[in-house]
């Protein structure tokens, strides 16, 4: 009975196609691939089914090829690959394994099938089949089998096998990742490995794994500090000096001593380094946490100019990036490296012209931003429209950052603005737009300019066909009738914003472009006549007859003469010097006057006909928008031109029309001559509360159930969570305050986090409150705090100038930026972090376990008040810890202080013996078969330390360590830009006499070239 | 180093080995790899190495018709400034760097050597390597790399030490 299923199954194998044979033929082409391929998908589906393992494992590994390299489902496949996991020959079992960590994932509901073959696997003689299962733990395991196998990973951290334990040690992130809990079985353990010595490949893996988890959470490490610290001295292999240079970066931040400590070596390291990388990570390294050492940055630029100047393009590339992280603290390093900087702004490659720009724009300051922005803009011109639009939108956001501070003269900003605006290449219409009215509206002394500029954007024909400049007109338009009385000539602006190509832009520009028509219209003929009232006001007969037919309305026109000369009053000399001249003198030389006066009879009846004209169409567009305002604009010149009647009267003589004319144009001219402020963010916030409505209420409720809906996407920036992670844990104080009245102030807190969430509804802090209910509206700055504003402004620059002591002697002083006194700062973050629960709990368990507590039970509650306490009891202790008489002494001054301390007293407050410090470890001297290997540690540190000291070519020769990664980046003028090649002191088992490497990836992988 | 996924593309565009460390569904993975490819392929002589994509960085070398691609994680920035720190989530990366002189993690000429490492390691198990070697022994280029590579950390950078488990998991089936 059995004899037909093996020879099934012997044919099966005999004529199934290997993964060979499947390369083959799709290589060999002689059917399309997508044919091959469905075809050999049935074929594996059936050889899948077979009961013989040989065959099964073949067409998984087909099916695995397939998969990887041709996005093959595999999914229906998850049994069989269980199945061959299950194999009793490892040849199937790699075949099994491989697939396994190449298809599962979390949810992969073959999971559970999985752990007990993995259990076996890991406790398995064979250490290759155990490697096999810890490697395909570190890539699937999920929750389940990360708590299941802690047991197993723990055993096999303390295998005597060190490949074994290498494995393990990688499995490590991935079990703590999944399951937090593991922290407490096997932290001690993983720790013991820092002090493995004897073993640099250990000792890699290990870093490897501390690299990874002081990125999440550095405090819980900084214990751990003086382990790191003897690594940095003493280790040869560059991989695991940049990883300990990582991870001095992230404790530096925290413990300023710290950086103290490791200042010197890694200054060391920086000099004598001949690879490449290390050097960088050093830079890396100076910049994040020794900034504060003026000899280190002073190095690391010397190393960045290195790097600008060599003709590798990865090499400037990243002195770029090292520069341009350096210039955030040190901002001579880029004035510096200027020229090197300024050359690549034209370099071949987009990344690094990117790079560049940045250094430039950082070195812009008050002094030479003319300079610069002359420059950058010319330079748009001349590049290609994608690198043309990131300069022009770099100046923009430069130049308008923190209100523009760095702009001194408005009047060549407002041009500059005008000059990108007509880039052929210009995109940036909208920030323009935005920019143009938000300096109209702050800065007053720049309007006469913003209008010129805008008068001469919308007089040019040729701009109305490019739409990418709509916007900035629309802004144009905007500016010129919003402060059309600033210009020399309202008739040509009218007739700008009313010639026949304006059709051509988009309906609700062009609502804009009539609504501003309007209002020099009406400023044209307020003008007209406010000058023939004056001219008229000698003439005692009419003033009288005046007062007489209508009381109310004379005192409301003597009002409005007041404000009309008070708007006059406010503007800046030059411009306006002859129509004040007149104003003022228009009593007295009224007939030189009216000559020079350009709003005769005529000028307005032209402008009347223009109007018409052009409008005219328009009130029966189609677009509301437009249709709306040009009938306003229409029928306003009907009433007034029937009022009127055509100006056909005598001069000299108000007529009762004439009259009821100023009278709608006064009410128009009043209504557009109430200034337009910036509006501040947090206005709202000031808006006085209704009596009756309590907002203090107890929203908890609210929140919890909002909670979801309303909390930040986390997704959209990962790294958000991390950032507000280190936040959160970040003051110790924090900690502390939260432990001391946790659980009293819940609700408080709850209430604080919705207030910060939901700020807007919420009353404004004290300071803000005290006004009671007469707040200003928000756009009345003038009336109340702009006195104070712009006192305080001005302060603020003089202090800003004084501050950059070679200033230049600008011509004239910069204007007020109207600013509000907190509404332009960014709102503050209304989002809390959201709690990470599985880091929290990570780092919460490493704690305890570094701080010596792993006994206690962590309840949520507790944690806290320990850590608090625990630090507090580190700074207790500090002072004294130099008492301590220790066979350690020595090594107390040469490791950072924070770290024996802290470990010290964590020491003897706990009690507790903690098996990895063996420093401390007074009384466990007897037998520990250990303890020859530690001392001989403390020689060999203590050897360091005396070698440290010594010229640094002496520790260029210390003996060999073979075969680790210790690569110049080098430069080699053959097939690669740039090939790697080993560093001239470090050999490969012993003497290998190719050490000047680069030869091999230039003649042997020229073979690749075969496949094509 | 958070090594994301590993990718060896030919001239052609044709991806010759893909391991991951993170899971991808297969459309992710098709996407992913059609963009990068796009874009390093894209590239030229005097273009430097890296490119941001995504999420990720992507340092990548070209050994005659193989390219090689590594992709790190791009997000991860030290904060150099923890003072008043008033981070929005929304902001963008330029934002942060701008505003709190934020640190990219990554140091792009290590992923390179290890690029390089990588190649030698190859070239030393197969003798002269080539792309048919690449596809004929696609499994022994993963077990390399899990070797060389756990979850995205470089755990072993010694040439002999990488490649003695292979040898004698060859002789032994």
């Amino acid at each position: 009975m059995m004899a037909p299923s093996t020879t099934s199954s012997i044919m099966e194998s005999l004529f199934q196609r290997t993964l060979d044979d499947l390369i083959k033929t799709i290589r060999s082409q002689i059917l399309s691939e997508p044919t091959i391929i469905s075809k050999s998908i049935s074929e594996i589906r059936k050889e899948l089914k077979s009961t013989d393992l040989q065959t099964k494992s073949t067409a998984l590994e087909k099916l695995t090829y397939l998969n990887s390299l041709y996005f093959i489902d595999m999914s229906f496949a998850s049994f069989h690959v269980v199945e061959v996991m299950s194999s009793p020959k490892f040849i199937h079992k790699r075949i099994g394994y491989l697939a396994a960590s190449q298809s599962f994932h979390d949810h992969t509901d073959v999971m559970l099938l999985i752990t007990n073959q993995m259990r076996k696997d890991m406790n398995s003689g064979n250490e290759f089949e155990v490697s096999l299962a810890l490697e395909c733990f570190s890539i699937i395991a999920n929750i389940d089998l990360a708590r299941d196998l802690t047991s197993e990973v723990f055993m096999l951290l303390g295998s005597t096998k060190l490949y074994v334990k290498k494995k393990a040690i990688g499995v490590i992130l991935r079990l703590f990742g999944r399951y937090p809990d593991s922290v407490k079985v096997v932290f001690k353990r993983l720790v013991e490995n820092l002090d493995s010595f004897g073993d640099q490949n250990l000792l890699s893996a290990v870093i490897g794994v501390f690299c990874e988890l002081t990125t999440k959470d550095p405090k819980s490490y900084l214990p751990l500090a003086p382990e790191f610290y003897r690594i940095l001295v003493d280790s040869k292999n560059n991989w695991v000096l940049i990883k300990v240079m990582k991870i001095f970066g992230k404790l530096g931040v925290f413990e300023p001593r710290l950086a103290k400590r490791i200042v010197d070596p890694v200054c060391d390291h920086m000099r004598r380094t001949t690879a490449k990388s290390l050097m960088f990570e050093c830079i890396r390294t100076v910049v994040v946490c020794l900034s504060e050492y003026e000899m280190a940055v002073k190095l690391a630029v010397e190393k960045v100019k290195e790097l600008l100047n060599d003709e590798d393009q990865n090499l400037k590339y990243l002195g770029l990036k090292a520069l341009s992280i350096l210039g955030s603290k040190h901002l001579w390093a880029v004035v510096e490296n200027k020229e090197a900087v300024i050359k690549s702004l034209s370099d071949a490659d987009p990344n690094i012209r990117h790079e560049s720009l940045h250094l430039v724009m950082d070195m812009v300051s008050e002094d030479n931003v003319s300079e610069m922005c002359r420059v950058l803009v010319n330079y748009a011109l001349k590049s290609d429209p994608e690198f043309c639009n990131e300069i022009l939108g770099s100046v923009l956001a430069t130049c308008s950052r923190s209100d523009y501070e760095v702009v001194v003269d408005f009047d060549w900003y407002v041009s500059l603005l005008g000059e990108i605006a007509r880039n052929p290449h210009c995109h940036k219409g909208e920030e323009i737009e935005r920019q143009l009215v938000d300096i109209g509206q702050r800065v007053r002394e720049a309007r006469p300019q913003l209008v010129h500029v805008a008068r001469d954007l919308l007089i040019d024909p040729a701009l109305l066909g490019n739409p990418f400049l709509h916007r900035t007109l629309s802004a144009a338009a905007w500016v010129s009738g919003e402060y059309v009385e600033f210009t020399k000539n309202p008739f040509g602006l009218a007739e700008a914003l009313l010639q026949p190509r304006t059709n051509l832009l988009p309906p609700l520009i062009r609502a804009v472009y009539i609504q501003s028509a309007f209002k020099v219209f009406v400023f044209c003929f307020h003008s007209f006549f406010v000058r023939k009232k004056t001219t008229l006001s000698s003439s005692f007969n009419d003033l009288s007859r005046l007062a007489k037919r209508e009381d109310s309305f004379t005192s409301f026109d003597c009002e409005q003469d007041e404000v009309l000369n008070l708007g006059l009053e406010n503007r800046t000399g030059e411009d306006l010097a002859l129509e004040n001249g007149e104003d003022s003198v228009g009593q007295s030389s009224f007939s030189a006057s009216i000559q020079n006066d350009p709003f005769t009879r005529e000028s307005i009846n032209g402008l009347i006909n223009m109007i018409k004209m052009s409008l005219g169409p328009l009130s029966g567009s189609d677009e509301v928008e437009v249709q709306e305002r040009a009938r306003n604009v229409l029928g306003l010149v009907e009433l007034i031109q029937r009022e009127t009647s055509c100006f056909v009267e005598k001069e000299g003589s108000f007529k009762e029309e004439e009259l009821q004319a100023l009278k709608i144009i006064e009410t128009m001219h009043n209504a557009f001559s109430e200034e337009i402020g910036p509006v501040s963010v947090t206005s709202q916030e000031r808006v006085p509360v209704p009596e009756g409505l309590i907002l203090n209420d107890n929203l908890v409720d609210l929140d919890s159930i909002c909670g979801d809906i309303l909390s930040p996407p986390s997704s959209s920036f990962s790294m958000g969570n991390r950032l507000f992670g280190e936040i959160d844990t970040s003051s110790p104080l924090d900690l502390q305050r939260e432990g001391d009245s946790e659980q009293s102030n819940e609700s408080t807190s709850l209430l604080a986090q919705h207030r910060k969430r939901h700020g807007l509804y919420y009353l404004a802090a004290e300071k803000n409150e005290m006004g009671s209910n007469d707040y200003p509206p928000p756009n009345d700055l003038q009336s109340t705090g702009n006195i104070n504003d712009s006192t305080q402004d001005l302060l603020k620059l003089t202090e800003q100038s004084l501050v950059s002591k070679k200033k230049a002697n600008h011509s004239k002083p910069r204007p007020v930026v109207v600013k509000l006194d907190d509404g332009d700062e960014k709102p503050v973050s209304d989002v809390k972090p959201l709690k990470e629960l599985e880091e929290d709990q990570l780092s919460g368990a490493v704690r305890n376990i570094l701080l010596g507590e792993e006994g206690n039970p962590s309840s949520s509650q507790s944690k806290p008040s320990e850590k608090s306490s625990g630090k507090r009891r580190v700074k207790d202790v500090l002072p004294t810890s130099e008492h301590t008489s220790h066979p350690r002494e020595n090594l107390s001054d040469l490791l950072p202080e924070v770290g024996t301390s802290s470990r010290r007293s964590k020491h003897r407050s706990h009690g507790k013996e903690r098996n990895r410090s063996p420093k401390n470890n007074d009384e466990g001297n007897q037998g520990n078969p250990e303890k020859d290997k530690k001392k001989s540690h403390r020689h060999s540190r203590n050897k360091t330390r005396q070698r440290a000291d010594l010229p640094l070519n002496v520790v260029a020769q210390t003996p060999v360590i073979p075969d680790f990664l210790f690569w110049d980046y080098r430069v080699l003028d053959g097939y690669s830009r740039s090939v790697p090649r080993w560093g001239n002191q470090r050999t490969e088992g012993g003497c290998h006499p190719q050490s000047a490497y680069g030869v091999l990836p230039i003649e042997s992988l020229n073979r690749l070239n075969l496949e094509s | 180093m958070g090594i994301r996924f590993i990718l060896l593309v030919n001239k052609q565009g044709q991806t010759r080995l893909a391991q991951y460390y993170e899971y991808l569904t297969i459309e992710e993975r098709r996407a992913l790899e059609g963009e990068i490819v796009r874009k390093c392929l894209a590239r030229n002589e005097q273009q430097c190495s890296f490119v941001e994509h995504r999420n990720y960085k992507i340092v990548y070398r070209r050994y005659a018709s193989l390219f090689f691609l590594v992709g790190v994680d791009n997000d991860e920035y030290s904060k150099v400034e923890l003072s008043g720190s008033n981070v929005e989530l929304s902001s963008s990366k330029e934002e942060l760097r701008m505003a709190y002189g934020l640190i990219p993690e990554r140091n792009e000429l290590a992923i390179l050597e290890f690029i390089h490492l990588l190649v030698e390691t190859m070239d030393r198990l197969f003798g002269n390597v080539c792309e048919l070697d690449i596809m004929f022994h696609l499994e022994k280029v993963h077990f390399m790399l899990e070797e060389m590579i756990m979850n995205g950390c470089i755990v072993e950078t010694s040439k002999s030490n990488i490649l003695s488990p292979i040898q004698l998991m060859d002789k032994a089936s």
